[in-house]
């Protein structure tokens, strides 16, 4: 009897574990043949979509449909409501938004299989050049990407490295130090603070997924001049002088890997200073009304594009579309949205408010506004495509011990 | 008599042609398993296996090149051919756009190869006699021997360069191991460490898995299926869920240490979660069903009478336990072990979750390799490395213990 209560059970874990396989491949089938069939019908020419564009050229890519992938949350959603809905308007394109978590495996997974499903991509920069290099992206021409207002080339509007060979720079956004001013009498203000646990007791939140910000940080910390990081972390002495920083607070970091962990750490109280993403700390400071700060001495820049994958079928709705994502009236509507900088000099001057809060000058929170990049530097993402698996292996090897 | 003989012959023919019909019958009906199988499970890993050999990267690319280096020694300066090849196959691979696989795969043997490699192609259709002389013009690195021993090495079609970096080597032009430095050892240590891990969960599963199979295994139906459905409603509940609810449940301010401060103070919260400590928690955890089913139904199978049997021979309680009860219920207890081991082993998501710095194990640098730094040959290596070791441990086990003593129920 007891025996076979046991062979029952048994079995029915195996039906279950196995249906659940079955379940999960079926969903993983039909989802494809969903947006499969998604694509199909935008595809099909709609009567009624040309009728309710309103924007001078409307319908030119009318019936076409893109598919535009980014890092989700907030930061979609900036795209959205700057880039996709006007572009959508203005030219009777659908664009379907897919998330992702970054890194170029998907894109380059797609390119080899010669199956591409992605139009346009949001990258880092470092990711976008090394996929350039391996030919998973489409060569962007710079000529055609508009002017400025007041006529200054896209060349020369660009933020330095803005434009690079399948790459078009969205917005520079920033690894700052943030902090609980709820937790300390003394404010810290300087990055080396975030060093000193005696003066700022309690505990430090660090990116754990690859040496990069890490190490830059170490060594701004430790008084390396800005223009001198990659020069000190060239030499075998600079990367042991970064890493017997981090040695100093080694015991008391917790470490994060997603973006959205760090204000949620800091909200836990299990760290009173991380470093984070500058719009992850806005979004808790202004959304949620966190007491949170951020000190920008010694911030660390770096810039997200957008890129075209090899092979699209769609190459000529995908070029339009980032040409007009990064004109300067868009990269300037997406600041009312998230406080990441727009990476033309012209649209600064043209940033607002935060949407939905006039009072919120978004101005004085952009991590390329005059007064917070005093003492930035841009991270170097041709020095860190050459030293990358050198470096993250010294990195694994110093957190595992 | 003839007759009877011929009769004889049919009868046997006739029994070996139904039995080899009844195999075949058996063998078709298992065919679509094993093709399932085949498809998913052994054409996958063997295609991993083979990147961590080969990689035809540099070889395919650079075909002149590596035809020039096999003739090198790898010792002194390389030959001259080499130079004028390797300018000759780099302009053909910028003007295919295949120049950056080149020095993606570069890169990972030697730091800077990347720039390297593409900076001169961009500059190599202008090179001109003597070639030596315009290399060491755009960088004087190429007159470094070690970058040529690098490209020798790697422009082989077969390579045991992944295997070299997965056990923490490193080789000299000349083809030499030697060890990496040691600030940059690290695998062999997660090796040790993840081995380390599964055998102190399997430890752990079988010292709290034991005596609650025990316990359920003496109830009455009733109860007894009560408490398995409360032993596998986790063991349904997704694994996801499982990892982040010990994340909830351990934090700093988390229910358990909530609990602790009550009694000792604030001071008084433990770390229990991103370290090791939370690996080995929520392994034990997730794992336990694995051990507590097959040792429950070995113990449903062992007859009470047997006990009483021993005891009222004289034994005491604990010798019929231990020399008679315990014997018998052994195999489902190392069925159980050897699945939550091997389990253990190739264990990423939950200590990616809850292990933080120090919880990590192999399978999370396999996963990086993967997903993260592409290079697909070292992740290989390491996983070539941990199923060779799987197979010495199932091997052992299967000397020592006997598979055909393990039982599932």
């Amino acid at each position: 009897m007891g025996r076979t209560t046991g062979i029952i059970i048994a079995a029915a874990a195996a039906i279950v574990i196995l249906a659940g396989v079955l379940l999960f491949m079926l969903k993983g089938g039909s989802e494809s043949e969903v947006s499969e069939l998604d694509k199909e019908m935008t595809d099909m020419p709609l009567p009624s979509a040309d009728g309710s564009a309103p924007a001078a050229g409307a319908g030119k890519l009318a019936g076409k449909s893109l598919v535009v992938v980014s890092w989700g949350g907030a930061y979609t959603t900036s795209q959205i409501e700057a880039y996709h809905k006007p572009f959508e308007a203005q030219t009777g394109a659908k664009i379907n938004s897919v998330d992702y978590n970054g890194g170029i495996a998907e894109i380059k997974a797609q390119v080899e299989a010669k199956n591409v499903t992605w139009d346009v991509v949001d990258m880092e920069l470092a990711d976008a050049q090394r996929a350039c290099d391996e030919g998973l992206l489409e060569k962007i021409d710079a000529g055609t990407l508009p002017a400025a207002p007041d006529g200054t080339p896209a060349l020369q509007d660009f933020i330095p490295n803005g434009i690079t060979q399948c790459a078009v720079t969205t917005i520079v956004f920033s690894h700052i130090v943030a902090y609980d001013s709820s937790k300390f009498q003394t404010q810290p203000t300087k990055l080396a603070d975030f060093f000193d646990v005696k003066n700022f007791p309690g505990k430090r939140g660090l990116r754990k997924t690859s040496p990069k910000i890490n190490l830059e940080l170490a060594l701004r910390a430790d008084g390396v001049a800005g223009d001198q990081v990659y020069q000190t972390l060239s030499t075998k002495e600079g990367v042991a002088r970064a890493f017997k920083k981090l040695d100093t607070i080694k015991n008391d970091v917790i470490w994060w890997e997603p973006g959205s962990q760090p204000p949620q750490l800091l909200a836990d109280g299990q760290v009173t200073m991380t470093t984070a993403y500058n719009g992850r700390i806005f979004d808790a400071q202004v959304k949620e009304g966190k007491p949170f700060a951020i000190i920008w001495d010694g911030q660390l820049q770096e810039l997200d594009v957008l890129s075209i994958v090899k092979g699209t079928k769609n190459l000529d709705a995908a070029t339009q579309f980032v040409a007009f994502a990064t004109d300067t009236q868009r990269l300037a509507d997406q600041a009312q949205w998230i406080a990441y900088g727009p990476a033309r000099k012209s649209s600064l001057p043209l940033v607002s408010t935060y949407h939905g809060k006039p009072d919120v000058d978004m101005k004085v929170h952009m991590p390329n506004a005059p007064e917070n990049s005093a003492n930035a530097i841009q991270i170097d993402f041709l020095w860190w495509a050459d030293h990358q698996e050198e470096l993250n292996q010294r990195w694994a090897a110093w957190l595992a011990k | 008599m003839g007759t009877a003989i011929a009769t004889q012959e049919s009868l046997a023919e006739q029994f070996k042609r139904s039995g080899k019909r009844a195999r075949r019958g058996t063998f078709l009906l298992v065919l679509p398993l094993l093709a399932f199988l085949t498809l998913t499970f052994l054409l996958p890993i063997g295609n991993m296996l083979s990147r961590s050999i080969g990689d035809p990267t540099v070889a395919e690319v650079l075909p002149r090149t590596a035809a020039a280096l096999r003739a090198w020694n790898g010792k002194g300066r390389p030959p001259f051919s080499a130079y004028s090849a390797l300018a000759d196959d780099l302009v053909r691979a910028e003007r295919e756009g295949r120049i950056g696989k080149v020095a993606t795969r570069m890169n990972f043997e030697r730091a800077g190869m990347r720039s390297l490699i593409m900076k001169t192609a961009r500059v190599a259709s202008t090179f001109e006699p003597p070639y030596a002389q315009a290399f060491n013009a755009v960088d004087l690195q190429w007159s470094d021997p070690e970058v040529w021993g690098t490209l020798r090495h790697a422009s082989a079609t077969n390579t045991m360069g992944y295997y070299v970096s997965a056990l923490d080597q490193t080789r000299t032009a000349d083809g030499k191991w030697v060890p990496k430095p040691e600030e940059d050892q690290v695998y062999i240590m997660l090796f040790e460490r993840t081995l380390w891990v599964a055998g102190l969960v399997t430890l752990l599963c079988f010292v709290l898995g034991y005596p609650l199979a025990y316990y359920i295994a003496r109830q009455d139906d009733r109860t007894r299926n009560l408490l398995l459905i409360l032993v596998l409603l986790p063991f349904w509940t997704s694994l996801l869920v499982r990892t982040t609810a010990w994340i909830a449940l351990l934090q700093t301010n988390g229910i358990v240490n909530d609990g602790i401060a009550l009694f000792g103070g604030d001071g008084a919260r433990l770390e229990l979660v991103h370290n090791m400590t939370g690996t080995l928690i929520a392994m034990t955890h997730i794992l336990l069903p694995f051990m507590i089913l097959p040792t429950y139904s070995v113990m449903l199978s062992v007859p009470p009478a047997l006990t009483r049997a021993a005891i009222s021979l004289g034994a005491t309680p604990w010798t019929a336990f231990w020399r008679v009860y315990f014997p018998m219920t052994l195999p489902g207890a190392a069925a159980g072990g050897l699945l939550v081991f091997i389990l253990a082993l190739g264990y990423y998501i939950t200590p990616a979750l809850v292990g933080g710095r120090t919880g990590q194990l192999i399978s999370n640098m396999i996963q990086f390799h993967m997903q993260t730094s592409l290079n697909w040959g070292l992740a290989a290596a390491l996983g070539g490395i941990l199923l060779a070791g799987v197979v010495v441990l199932y091997v052992i086990y299967a000397r020592v213990i006997g598979l055909n003593r393990l039982r599932l129920g």
